[in-house]
């Protein structure tokens, strides 16, 4: 070892290029399957919180699933599994637009969907009773009274556990490198392969990724503050 | 599909059980569950004297061990992977097995969350059973030894459980640094094949489901049946009752 030497990592355009590009990737994966996650979580927690009980073994089973199977076993069955398995136009078509960015959003969204739609109706079922029996008597509509009166109150009570998920989710990103993404993890092994610099690069990549997991745990805390009924009650 | 999938596992079952035991090293489920149950096993007493130190009054303890946690858990842990991929050799100057370096990343992550758990347990009893100890006689020592620990870890069981799930699962992360663990054996078997990744891999998944799914449903079942025992054999109000398990239950 010749000495703790960040310049020559962040001095190199090159290495420097690579890591932007990872961290982009790594943003854009995440963006991607944070939105995939949460769409997909409330249309779950819809099927959960509608009347009709026919679909909620159907959930249940989904959110068993990626809760109990490895998330990395998950994107290796996408990746290797069933992109091997879609039609040859879909195939050809995914190689050319990064499949690997592609199979990590779809991976980690599903998995994570399942998490999403937990923290909701944990969040959900906190809401007493008594709100929807008052929303109803108020003359509000079913579908009315769930969409004023017991979602805001559901996903304030549900914030510290999807914030929780959503760092998880964003440390979670870097398993993508293993279906050959290139997302940060990935540019930080590649300038390790390059400049032999293991201890430099590991800490820029450490820190990058605490960094951000703080940045999000930032929102999650003023999200939490905002939605505080005492403040909303003051303003 | 079904058929193909059966035809895998009638040939391949030893090897995705114990890998290429005994004419290479353990691998496998069985490497799998010795890494899993090992690191456990391992991080469990650190975890306690994290939990401990976070307790404490002393600030050269708290702070060390709080930097720790909030870096451990705010780091992906494939990058704690890589880290010690890198520095147990250089810091042992030996050539380290993959176990050996999965393994000592596995004791430092689960310490790190494992002692949330044992923290949110000892806060949950409440100050008061260390007051009555205290003024029982014990001291600091004896009376977590006696008192607070006996009824925290009682209470943890469950969460314990989960823990030991979320290692099962993170074990697959040694893929990346080649530990001989079931994920690298189906990983073989698919080199082996070629053909039928999609078949291999779901094997894979629904091994990894039924193995977690068995432990989370006892862990949800003895989760009540702690709940339901703490609340008929004492007057406490529920709200001292809520096991750990509620507060960390799924790993960030």
């Amino acid at each position: 070892m010749s000495g703790f030497d960040l310049s020559e990592i962040l001095g190199n355009p090159d290495y420097a290029a690579m890591l932007l590009h990872g961290i982009k990737m790594t943003f854009i994966i995440y963006a991607g399957s944070w939105s995939m996650a949460m769409a997909l979580a409330l249309l779950l927690l819809g099927v959960r919180l509608s009347p009709f009980r026919f679909g909620d073994p159907l959930v249940a089973a989904y959110v068993s699933y990626h809760r109990n199977v490895p998330t990395l076993v998950q994107l290796m069955l996408w990746y290797f599994g069933i992109f091997t398995l879609m039609p040859s136009g879909v195939a050809t078509w995914l190689a050319s637009h990064n499949a690997e960015a592609i199979f990590a959003v779809i991976g980690l969204g599903l998995c994570q969907a399942a998490y999403f739609s937990e923290d909701l109706r944990s969040g959900v079922r906190s809401v007493g009773d008594g709100q929807m029996q008052a929303a109803r008597a108020l003359g509000h509509g079913y579908v009315s009274a769930t969409r004023f009166v017991i979602m805001p109150q559901g996903v304030r009570n549900a914030l510290p556990p999807l914030v929780n998920h959503s760092v998880s989710l964003f440390k979670n990103s870097s398993l993508a490198v293993v279906i050959g993404a290139s997302e940060l993890t990935h540019a930080v092994k590649e300038i390790e392969n390059l400049s032999f610099r293991t201890f430099e690069i590991y800490l820029i990549g450490t820190v990058l990724y605490l960094f951000f997991s703080l940045v999000i745990m930032s929102i999650g805390a003023y999200l939490s503050m905002r939605a505080d009924p005492a403040r909303s009650a003051r303003a | 599909m079904i058929q193909d999938m059966i035809a895998i596992i009638r040939d391949y079952w030893l090897l995705l059980l114990i890998g290429q035991y005994p004419n290479g090293p353990l691998g496998g489920l069985a490497n799998t569950l010795i890494l899993s149950a090992l690191s456990i096993a391992l991080a469990f007493p650190v975890s306690i004297l994290f939990a401990m130190a976070r307790l404490s009054k002393s600030p050269l303890l708290r702070w060390p061990v709080t930097a720790l946690v909030y870096f451990t858990r705010g780091v992906p842990l494939l990058m704690l992977i890589l880290w010690s991929y890198f520095l147990v050799p250089l810091m042992t100057g030996a050539d380290v097995p993959s176990f050996v370096t999965m393994l000592t990343t596995l004791v430092v992550y689960q310490s790190a969350f494992l002692s949330e758990v044992v923290r949110a347990g000892i806060v949950a009893l409440g100050p008061g059973q260390m007051d009555a100890a205290r003024a029982l006689g014990h001291g600091y020592f004896g009376a977590m030894r006696y008192i607070i620990l006996p009824q925290a870890l009682y209470n943890m069981i469950p969460s314990i459980i989960s823990t030991f799930v979320s290692t099962i699962k993170d074990t697959t992360l040694g893929y990346v640094i080649n530990v001989p663990d079931l994920t690298f054996a189906a990983s073989q078997v698919n080199n082996q094949l070629l053909t039928q990744p999609f078949q291999v891999f779901l094997i894979l998944a629904i091994v990894y489901f039924i193995i977690c799914w068995t432990l989370t449903y006892f862990a949800n079942r003895l989760e009540r049946r702690i709940t339901r025992r703490r609340a008929g054999l004492s007057s406490l109000p529920v709200a001292s009752l809520v096991t750990p398990s509620k507060i960390v239950s799924e790993q960030l």
